[in-house]
């Protein structure tokens, strides 16, 4: 009963703050700028509760994700720029597309462990965006002319469901599972599970999910370039999670949150932006070395129950 | 009846190192044995044969009439074999709860897309595992810790953590390997109640590697003897006390005396 409440708490604040969101949009209280910004978060959430489920729940060090980002931006831009089919099936087949490639790079990769799964999907997550660089069909270097279609409602529904599907999978076995491959993958191949296939499982689901974000990110703006997706994008995500706390779900939203609303109000002094963005990744650092939420969950801080898992 | 587990001469090569060579054993059902032998004789590396950790180079391991050489950990465990280790290996930042409810994982059966979306597969089957999971708690009087991180557990109930963790995955064969190091004499006696008690209660076969020999005496019913990775004596307790191989393994040669 009680994982049932939570439920319906989760989806009435949703629509609350989908409501005012979109109430602020349309009264013209945000202009232009800040609503771009809101997309923006949305999408870097996204972002982040995918990469968390990688490198938070299953322990897999994974600094690629841009890539996949990129998979879901290119291939959604195609479907309704060169196909023109309608967005909302361009941004499925984007996350699904990009689920396949994370299948593709995962089963190789995830047998490395540390440092070197580190490396190898850096090095797929560049081959990703050279790739893009080299097909003329999406433009090469100069990049692709895509229409303006990511809405404030569309975002957020990307949001709720990605939030929804990555914490359900989080608090079941599958979940259990995965984070059992965190904390002692040794072990959690003697106790029956089967560590290869939850950790690809992860890797696609998060690759899933950062298609899904590629698809309204690209969207969102009028052009999609390569650069967009190099290696720096991926190490924001990185810091998304890192900073919210490694194994927290709502840490990583609410590093998202927070430093995508950092990194706006910086455009306005283009000079220091990323000096003040870095002394501000340091001093947190320092004093919350285990990040914002460090492993809790901020639903642990109403209920009397104690969980070390990923809740919403 | 054929025996539960049956090891046939098996061995393996590190490079040019033979780890273990020429391992024989053969465990009927119920019986509790233990393996002993000088620290680096190949005790751990015979487990790992055992559980699939590592695939023998050469020999055969056969469970219950099924050849066991070259799966993976996994699906060594979910044949009936399950095990504990050395060094404690338990899921620190899960809950005591938790622990126990990974090792039940394979007998779920419910997708991820039932999880994700919640279907009633996923609750009910979930409610069984939170059910058995409690059980299994209570047996080994976890039950008060159940909320709590398994890092913050006391070093004996680790112990009998790991225990409970290896048994909720439903093996007919339990390795323990080194149950009591670490442990005081009043907590050694208990756990080796606890052994006692969970070999009737799930009628298990127990194989264990032990340095603590008044353990390894007072409840193995057979011992082998590994030294230099070669099975060097095998029988109960009294044949391999008075060994004078396993005597000189431990102690080293005997020098020719006129002694009784």
């Amino acid at each position: 009963m009680k994982k049932v409440t939570k439920f319906w708490l989760f989806l009435i604040l949703a629509t609350v703050v989908y409501g005012i969101g979109q109430a602020l949009i349309q009264t013209g209280i945000l202009n232009a700028f800040y609503s771009n910004m809101l997309i923006l978060m949305m999408i870097n959430i996204i972002l982040a509760v995918s990469l968390h489920l990688v490198i938070g729940i299953t322990g897999q060090f994974s600094i690629g994700h841009a890539g996949f980002l990129a998979v879901g931006a290119y291939v959604s831009a195609i479907i309704t720029m060169k196909f023109e089919l309608p967005f909302v099936l361009a941004i499925v087949i984007g996350g699904i597309v990009a689920a396949l490639a994370g299948l593709l790079v995962g089963i190789p990769t995830l047998r490395l462990r540390g440092d070197y799964l580190a490396i190898a999907t850096l090095g797929f997550g560049e081959i990703i965006r050279i790739v893009f660089l080299n097909i003329e069909y999406v433009g090469g270097a100069a990049g692709m002319m895509v229409n303006n279609m990511t809405t404030w409602t569309s975002a957020f529904v990307c949001l709720v469901i990605t939030i929804l599907v990555i914490s359900n999978f989080t608090n079941s076995r599958h979940g259990r599972a995965c984070i059992a491959i965190r904390e002692n993958e040794i072990a959690a191949d003697a106790m029956g599970i089967n560590t290869t296939f939850y950790k690809v499982a992860a890797f696609a689901i998060g690759s899933f999910f950062a298609g899904i974000a590629g698809g309204l990110f690209s969207h969102n703006f009028y052009i999609i370039q390569p650069t967009n997706f190099g290696f720096l994008k991926s190490f924001d995500i990185l810091i998304f999670v890192v900073l919210g706390g490694l194994g927290s779900l709502s840490g990583s939203v609410i590093a998202a949150i927070l430093l995508t609303i950092i990194s706006t109000y910086l455009q306005q002094y283009p000079e220091t932006r990323m000096i003040i963005y870095s002394v501000v990744l340091v001093v947190v650092m320092i004093y919350r070395p285990q990040g914002l939420m460090g492993t809790r969950e901020i639903t642990d801080f109403f209920g009397k129950k104690k969980n070390a898992k990923g809740g919403i | 009846m054929g025996a539960l587990l049956q090891v046939k001469n098996a061995g393996i090569q590190f490079g040019g190192l033979r780890a273990v060579s020429g391992f024989n054993m053969e465990l009927n059902q119920g019986e509790l044995v233990g393996l002993i032998g000088p620290n680096g004789a190949g005790k751990t590396t015979s487990f790992n044969l055992l559980t699939g950790v590592y695939v023998p180079t050469e020999g055969d391991i056969l469970f219950n009439g099924k050849r066991l050489n070259g799966l993976a950990p996994y699906q060594v465990t979910r044949n009936g074999i399950s095990r504990t280790f050395q060094n404690i290996r338990l899921f620190s930042e899960l809950s005591v709860l938790d622990n126990v409810k990974v090792a039940y994982h394979s007998l779920a059966k419910h997708s991820i897309l039932s999880s994700i979306f919640r279907l009633p597969s996923h609750f009910s089957e979930e409610r069984v595992m939170e059910e058995k999971s409690l059980e299994f708690l209570k047996i080994f009087q976890l039950d008060t810790y159940k909320d709590e991180k398994a890092k913050n557990l006391p070093y004996g109930q680790q112990r009998r953590l790991e225990i409970a963790r290896a048994l909720a995955a439903g093996p007919k064969l339990l390795l323990l390997d080194e149950p009591a190091a670490g442990m005081n004499p009043q907590e050694t006696n208990e756990l080796m109640e606890l052994i006692a008690f969970i070999r009737k209660q799930f009628d298990l076969t127990i194989l264990l590697i032990e340095h603590d020999m008044a353990l390894v005496m007072g409840i193995c019913e057979r011992i082998y003897v590994l030294d230099h990775g070669q099975l060097i004596a095998a029988g109960s307790p009294e044949e391999i006390r008075n060994h004078p191989k396993v005597i000189e393994a431990y102690l080293g040669e005997e020098v020719p005396s006129d002694h009784a």
